[in-house]
């Protein structure tokens, strides 16, 4: 039987549309509301609570765990310090992706791993003698994200500790009396949070932060509004933008850290101090300038877009859905030179946005290249531009509470007309 | 004797000013926004009037800004946030209510709950008024041709409207001409039998203008009010972040942005012409400013005969503006409340709210309620378009307070045998009875009202008369004959003197159509005028 997440009960309760589906084993809510734009703007708008507890969680201990998580994981783990976390990629000895995931540090030897899919085997075998413990913790703990702007502030009434929380780090708190882990983290790419508490505490938690949220219009939000957000945020997603390379069906299938964008995560690749699984190849690609793909943003070029579809007939569809199929891409002269994994039209960036590879000589902003849509059942090619991502990204995201308020940024984020 | 020299000054910081200032300044002219005020926005602005609470002292939501304009003064930059509005709330007089919501499928039901015909009788009038718009949309979008041009430009234009016409499908057209022509009542009979979609429905035919539903004319605002396009969708409206002055504030932003120079409390006394050709303008405190292009945003009353004098205009288009029709017939009570209202036969429910809640639970109340228009008073039980903004935008009220903006018609301008000094008071009375009489014990919840008559829109941010459109939206007011016969094109009989308000085509509401077209006309006046030289 399918799992319920330890929100369940309060999840359930707040589910308008009984629409449900499954992640990691667990049923999920697609939509709370009839309206899941709602969801999405309360995320951007206001804030917004999100149910990730199907997330697989390891915890990793011993006095060897910093040495074993240097060497399985890209990104370097010493320089995150107890109380802070670490978004990073762990690869094979061939230089590809396996999988993403969030590193929390808890102490010197205390180690806290959030992954989409189980990966307790993979890391055991790669324990050898080091002296470190991993254990699962998945269905221990549940984990409560609350992001949107408002987030600090609902997040402060409940434990002051959030207050002064910087981007990426964490603290140990109480909410409803009950110990929690709150860390300045998310999924969304907004201002955000995310409480770990016991399982056991889920439904208090869960309580405490719709209490507190309340007077600030908090909305719970499901899996729908959550992948329009990642896309905005420029933030990949397994079996999606990338697939584990221990499970591809051959190197198609598979992407490098340089080739998904991820290559700003390997500072210190060049300190032979820590070795890592993949670091050779890394060194390798990069050195020889082999990389494949780059992935980028792409933004469509809204005047074709609507005249092309307009000339068809139709009224330009503006459709925030995610889509998570392969779309094409061209160069001016019809040669493919990638494809897109994830498309929307993004409310809050006002354009179709995707999240595309191309050939790396093309991943420059700015870059004019054409998306492929379907348009009365025939292909058409519409121009589109490469972007850097993320689409969307408020200072609000990284800033502290007072910071001052920075002007709009000459570099080009979203669009690069 | 000048101060200062431009290549163009805008009147009025308006949305139509604003854009029109940011269009003329990203084609490269040095250009300078005079707004009268402390704040730009005109009839779009956000107050604080008690702390922590935003009102929209004017208007109230996004309703017609064309997606161009979103993309081409690159708003999103700026901070351009439209927020959806997930629910229309419309409470009936027995009680029951009628919610239309975003899923298709929950729409069909409740509506089927009140008539089962009527369900899918609305996915067909939405689609014809799709179809409607869609033929619309290019002219709504375009500098209209002048009907009285027989240059051959001008009989090119004519012929490519004949055209499209001609494109159009003959039912389109026909729906078309039903709703130019005819009334809100009649066109929504041919669809529906449920009192309250009709209602509905209907109270998109009278915002803002001086008609009834029964009234011919009322269609035509009903599919004006149908041109409104959010995230591609047809007829749907949002809120801006932070109300509407939220939004003048994106443009002012992107404006300046873009080069525009912007003074407030700059009142513009008069534009100086010389030998028939606009030089500048005058301010009222002595300041002359000189450009080559001057542009009124302002309504054509105060664009032609208080800006200018009409003795230098020809006769008969001082003659049509004396008959252009203003008679502003809408008022608005915002309310700061200390919770949400309550609707019993919904109990606990608020979600409700996060959209327009139309008070005007049919077509035959909304007529009543024109009925005391008609004979020079206010409407006992008017019809009020709420929003209460602050349910889905926690930054419109304090934690747990709400706003209440309430759109309320009708309120005529000119009252028999009385002054809006007099009636303010005893109009609001009559909002805040209606809104009681729905929800009972709003009045409990009420910390502050704001009461904003047909006097103090035209005290305050300028409007004639109030009204709201910058003149009616009357066929003989419309497109070819906006403002004025032959004076369709932003042009004015002064060389050099535009205007760009929405007494301009496509007219009112937050569209910036105006501000933009008019734009295109004057760049294009001026590529013309280059090219004669060299």
């Amino acid at each position: 039987m399918v799992r319920r997440s330890p929100f369940h009960d309060r999840v359930a309760a707040a589910n308008q549309t009984s629409l449900w589906s499954h992640w990691a084993g667990h049923l999920v809510v697609d939509k709370y509301e009839m309206s899941e734009k709602f969801e999405y703007t309360a995320i951007r708008n206001a804030v917004g609570m999100f149910d990730s507890s199907p997330l697989y969680k390891y915890r990793i201990v011993g006095p060897d765990a910093e040495r074993f998580l240097g060497g399985v994981l890209a990104r370097d783990i010493r320089t995150c310090g107890p109380g802070q976390a670490q978004y990073t990629i762990w690869c094979d000895d061939r230089g590809f992706v396996n999988e993403d995931g969030v590193v929390f540090r808890h102490g010197d030897d205390d180690f806290l791993l959030t992954a989409a899919e189980p990966n307790l085997a993979y890391f055991e075998h790669l324990v050898g003698s080091q002296r470190v413990v991993i254990s699962e913790v998945t269905d221990d703990i549940g984990i409560l994200a609350v992001q949107g702007p408002r987030s600090r502030a609902v997040l402060a009434a409940l434990a002051p500790e959030a207050d002064r929380l910087a981007y990426f780090e964490h603290t140990d708190a109480k909410i409803a009396g009950a110990p929690v882990t709150i860390s300045r983290t998310g999924f969304t790419g907004d201002l955000g949070f995310e409480i770990v508490c016991a399982a056991d505490d889920a439904n208090a938690v869960w309580d405490a932060v719709a209490a507190a949220g309340e007077p600030h219009r908090i909305q719970p939000f499901g899996q729908t509004a959550l992948l329009m957000a990642r896309i905005e945020a420029g933030l990949l997603l397994i079996d999606v933008d990338f697939e584990a390379s221990r499970f591809a069906e051959n190197d198609e299938h598979r992407s490098t850290p340089l080739e998904l964008g991820l290559g700003w995560m390997l500072k210190g690749i060049d300190d032979e101090a820590r070795p890592f699984i993949g670091r050779a190849a890394i060194r390798r690609e990069r050195d020889e300038g082999t990389s494949r793909w780059k992935m980028v943003g792409l933004v469509v070029d809204w005047e074709d877009y609507d005249r092309k579809f307009t000339a068809a007939g139709m009224v330009p569809p503006k459709d925030h859905t995610p889509v998570h199929e392969d779309m094409m891409v061209y160069d001016d002269d019809a040669r493919r030179v990638g494809y897109a994994t994830s498309f929307m039209y993004s409310p809050t960036v006002q354009r179709h946005i995707a999240l595309a590879r191309v050939r790396p000589e093309l991943a420059t902003p700015g870059t004019n290249v054409n998306l492929e849509f379907t348009i009365n059942h025939s292909y058409v090619k519409v121009g589109a531009h490469v972007a850097r991502t993320p689409f969307f990204a408020p200072d609000r995201k990284t800033s502290m509470p007072d910071d001052p308020v920075a002007e709009p940024a000459d570099d080009e984020t979203g669009d690069a007309s | 004797m000048s101060d200062r020299e431009y290549d163009a000054i805008v009147i009025g910081g308006g949305h139509n000013g604003l854009v029109n200032a940011a269009y003329l300044a990203k084609a490269g002219l040095r250009t300078l926004l005079l707004e009268r005020r402390h704040l730009v926005g005109g009839a779009a602005i956000t107050e604080e009037l008690r702390p922590g609470f935003q009102f929209t002292t004017f208007s109230y939501a996004l309703s017609l800004l064309r997606p161009n304009i979103i993309h081409e003064l690159d708003l999103v930059r700026h901070g351009f946030m439209p927020l959806l509005m997930p629910s229309s709330f419309c409470p009936m007089e027995n009680g029951d209510s009628l919610v239309m919501g975003q899923d298709r499928n929950e729409n069909i039901k409740e509506i089927a709950r009140h008539s089962p015909h009527d369900a899918d009788a609305y996915d067909q009038y939405s689609h014809d008024m799709d179809m409607v718009v869609r033929a619309v949309k290019p002219l709504f979008d375009s500098v209209p041709p002048n009907l009285f041009d027989t240059s051959p430009d001008g009989l090119a234009e004519l012929a490519d409207l004949a055209r499209h016409l001609r494109g159009i499908e003959p039912t389109v057209v026909h729906n078309l001409v039903r709703l130019l022509t005819g009334s809100a009542a009649d066109f929504l009979d041919d669809y529906f039998e449920s009192d309250v979609l009709k209602g509905y429905l209907a109270s998109s035919g009278i915002i803002g203008t001086k008609v009834g539903p029964m009234s011919q004319g009322s269609g035509l605002v009903l599919l004006f009010h149908s041109m409104g396009e959010h995230d591609g969708h047809f007829g749907k409206w949002a809120f801006h972040k932070g109300g509407n002055g939220g939004f003048t504030q994106v443009l002012a932003r992107a404006a300046e942005a873009l080069g525009t120079e912007i003074t407030l409390n700059a009142e513009v006394e008069r534009v100086i012409t010389t030998n028939g050709k606009a030089t500048g303008v005058a301010l009222t405190d002595g300041t002359e400013l000189r450009a080559d292009v001057v542009v009124s945003a302002a309504d054509p009353r105060r664009t032609f005969t208080e800006f200018v004098d009409p003795r230098e205009l020809p006769a008969d288009l001082v003659d049509s503006l004396r008959r252009y029709r203003y008679q502003g017939t809408s008022s608005k009570v915002n309310f700061a409340l200390d919770g949400l209202p309550r609707y019993p036969s919904l109990g606990d429910r608020s979600d409700m709210f996060r959209g327009f809640t139309n008070i005007g639970p049919t077509v035959e109340y909304l007529e009543r309620a024109f009925d005391e228009a008609k004979y020079g008073w206010y409407s006992t039980r008017p019809f009020i378009d709420g929003a209460i903004q602050s349910t889905i935008d926690p930054d419109m009220a304090p934690p747990g307070k709400h706003v209440m903006s309430c759109f309320v018609h009708y309120t005529p301008y000119e009252l028999k045998g009385s002054t809006w000094d007099a009636e303010r008071e005893q109009m609001a009375d009559n909002v805040q009875d209606t809104l009681e009489s729905f929800f009972p014990g709003f009045g409990d919840l009420v910390l502050q009202r704001e009461i904003v008559t047909p006097l103090d829109i035209e005290t305050v941010a300028g409007l004639p008369e109030g009204n709201i459109f910058h003149g009616e939206f009357l066929a003989p007011q419309m497109y070819f004959f906006r403002p004025a016969p032959g004076w369709n094109q932003y042009r004015t009989p002064i060389d050099g003197y535009y205007q760009c308000g929405s007494g301009t085509h496509p007219g009112g509401c937050v569209s910036g159509g105006p501000g933009w077209l008019a734009s295109k006309q004057i760049l294009k006046d001026l590529a013309a005028r280059s090219s004669q030289r060299t």
